[in-house]
């Protein structure tokens, strides 16, 4: 390993990596110059999911929009839920009750570490590290059962509503999110112990793909590969949202911007995640989930099988046309999901469809940036930092 | 007159005081709204306008967050407004110096579909260039590789214009991958 390889004589080779590829966790290809097995030229190419998610924003109406950013990003689609339905709600200018402010960062939490556990056990997987995989599913698995209490679906959870949540916390939820977050960090440390100080790990992932707080910038980097780079900026801290500036925590940066700091820095988030999540759980308000205008939310059952007005708002927010109907006029929203700023565009013309909705997906940015960080490096390299970049194909080509 | 008084006393961002002295010839209208500022340039001057942005020291808008934009074809009072011109090209922009995140929107009308690029001062500005001329048509001039990104490479049309039927064309048809290699 000494030095790399001699470079081979002026023979290039070209080597299509995926669309289908055991590492690419999704439909991405990358177009790989090779000189010997340095890389010379690395092109990827992104749109193998295109599934015009902004084109049918314009034909859903608000709430409908919900079930549509599962998709996006989905190893944390709660996370696309709650930023989705905050640009929708800032543009309303409403905000929801504290109780449900609360449910939705707990909610974002829980799955940051779910969304972090899942890319630590498939970029470990794709490095050789088997045992890493099985570890952070058998805790991602626990995250798993909560959302399935909670919203009724492991996947398509859908559980924020334009003005609240889909319902209350269940029962016994409380207990069960504290038995996570009193046992992750233990497990979290079976990880460190089986990775960190690994001289496998580090000699695959030290110095690779490194890149520096400059061109991480400029290209559009955000999440833990900008803060890998040494630039201590989370949106939760920059812009609060949501409650955010109520529950302490630290924002880890790395040094070198490589594949072994995006990896200390996700790891290192995922701790920082159990204690926002703690101080959720201690300082959770009593109260109502949604906001108490039937204009926008639906009215409680009761009142909608027992009273004509609760009948008429059923009625009225679920009519094409008669329910949420934000203002004309436009807003930009941003929030801190696992990968990065995600971000809504929400243009509205007054109706009770969006005019126009812009995704900004976190991944876009990282995979363009792919060559920069593979260029002049070797081909085995590839997967690692793929692996470290945790590029989503959903949220990639929406 | 009291409501005057109090929209004036509100400090003005930093952003629109430096925009309205150094380019307040490329200024067609400015805004402030939930903490963004939000500014329509003239497409001529968008280039240089957004370069003094990136590259004043006070300012420092050195993260492009995203490039779109939209067909205001079936949106009446904006066409109205930017005389008739179909798309706006819009810029979100955010600055690590705390500066107030800024939207700067361009106008581009329909029978003159290019607007500069500005790949030159953004790196990350590559890939949303292409998608916007992907799904809008746009033609970024200067742009190093403008091609489709996530349509394929033979479509024909722009999916995000709003004459575009959300059901497409019939193009699936022609995903013939036999006649392509032919």
């Amino acid at each position: 390993m000494q030095g790399g390889v001699e470079r081979a004589t002026g023979e290039k080779m070209v080597l299509n990596f995926g669309p289908q590829h055991p590492a690419t966790h999704g439909t991405l290809r990358i177009v790989l110059e090779l000189d010997g097995e340095s890389i010379l030229k690395a092109t990827p190419h992104a749109g193998y999911l295109h599934t015009g998610f902004e084109k049918l924003g314009e034909h859903l109406d608000y709430n409908q929009y919900i079930v549509v950013t599962d998709r996006m990003n989905y190893l944390s689609p709660l996370s696309n839920n709650f930023g989705y339905v905050l640009a929708v709600e800032q543009l309303l200018d409403i905000e929801v009750p504290k109780r449900c402010q609360y449910i939705r960062i707990l909610m974002a939490e829980l799955s940051r570490v779910a969304d972090h556990l899942l890319w630590l056990g498939t970029a470990a997987l794709d490095l050789g590290a088997f045992s890493v995989f099985l570890y952070s599913f058998r805790e991602r698995e626990k995250l798993y059962s909560i959302f399935e209490k909670t919203t009724g679906a492991r996947l398509t959870t859908s559980y924020t509503r334009v003005g609240g949540v889909l319902r209350d916390l269940y029962d016994g939820c409380e207990e069960d999110v504290r038995q996570f977050t009193s046992d992750f960090p233990k497990a979290l440390k079976e990880t460190h112990t089986l990775l960190t100080r690994n001289r496998i790990w580090m000699d695959r992932t030290k110095n690779v793909g490194p890149i520096s707080s400059d061109d991480a910038i400029n290209y559009g980097l955000t999440g833990p590969c900008l803060r890998a780079t040494g630039v201590a900026h989370d949106i939760r801290k920059a812009e609060p949202y949501s409650s955010y500036d109520e529950v302490t925590f630290e924002v880890p940066v790395g040094s070198n911007g490589d594949a072994y700091d995006r990896y200390l820095v996700r790891m290192e988030e995922m701790i920082q995640s159990c204690g926002i999540i703690t101080q959720v759980l201690d300082n959770m308000p009593d109260g109502p989930v949604n906001v108490e205008d039937n204009k926008i939310t639906m009215p409680n059952k009761s009142d909608a099988y027992g009273h004509i007005e609760g009948l008429i708002h059923h009625f009225k927010v679920v009519m094409d046309g008669h329910g949420v109907q934000p203002p004309k006029g436009e807003h930009y929203c941003a929030t801190e999901s696992p990968n990065g700023e995600l971000g809504f565009y929400i243009v509205s013309d007054g109706s009770g469809t969006a005019y126009r909705i812009r995704i900004r997906p976190p991944s876009f940015f990282h995979f363009q940036a792919l060559p920069h960080m593979l260029e002049g490096g070797m081909v085995s390299d590839t997967v690692a930092v793929l692996g470290s970049l945790n590029v989503i194909a959903g949220e990639l080509d929406r | 007159m009291n409501e005057e008084k109090e929209i004036e006393e509100q400090p003005k961002p930093l952003v629109l005081q430096k925009l309205e002295e150094h380019h307040a010839d490329a200024l067609l209208s400015k805004d402030e709204t939930r903490g963004t500022v939000v500014v329509v340039i003239r497409k001529e001057q968008a280039y240089a306008v957004l370069e003094y942005l990136k590259t004043d020291p006070e300012l420092a808008y050195t993260f492009l967050v995203d490039v779109t934009a939209v067909d205001n074809s079936q949106m009446e009072s904006e066409l109205m407004q930017f005389d008739y011109a179909r798309f706006m090209v819009v810029y979100q922009l955010y600055s690590y110096q705390g500066q107030c995140r800024l939207r700067v929107k361009v106008p581009v009308h329909e029978n003159d579909l290019n607007t500069p690029s500005v790949t030159g001062l953004w790196q990350g500005a590559n890939w949303l260039e292409r998608e916007t001329y992907d799904m809008f048509g746009i033609n970024f001039e200067g742009h190093p590789d403008l091609r489709r990104i996530l349509m394929p490479d033979d479509f024909e049309g722009h999916p995000l214009q709003k004459d575009y039927p959300l059901r497409g064309r019939g193009e699936r048809e022609s995903f013939n991958f036999d006649k392509q290699n032919a």
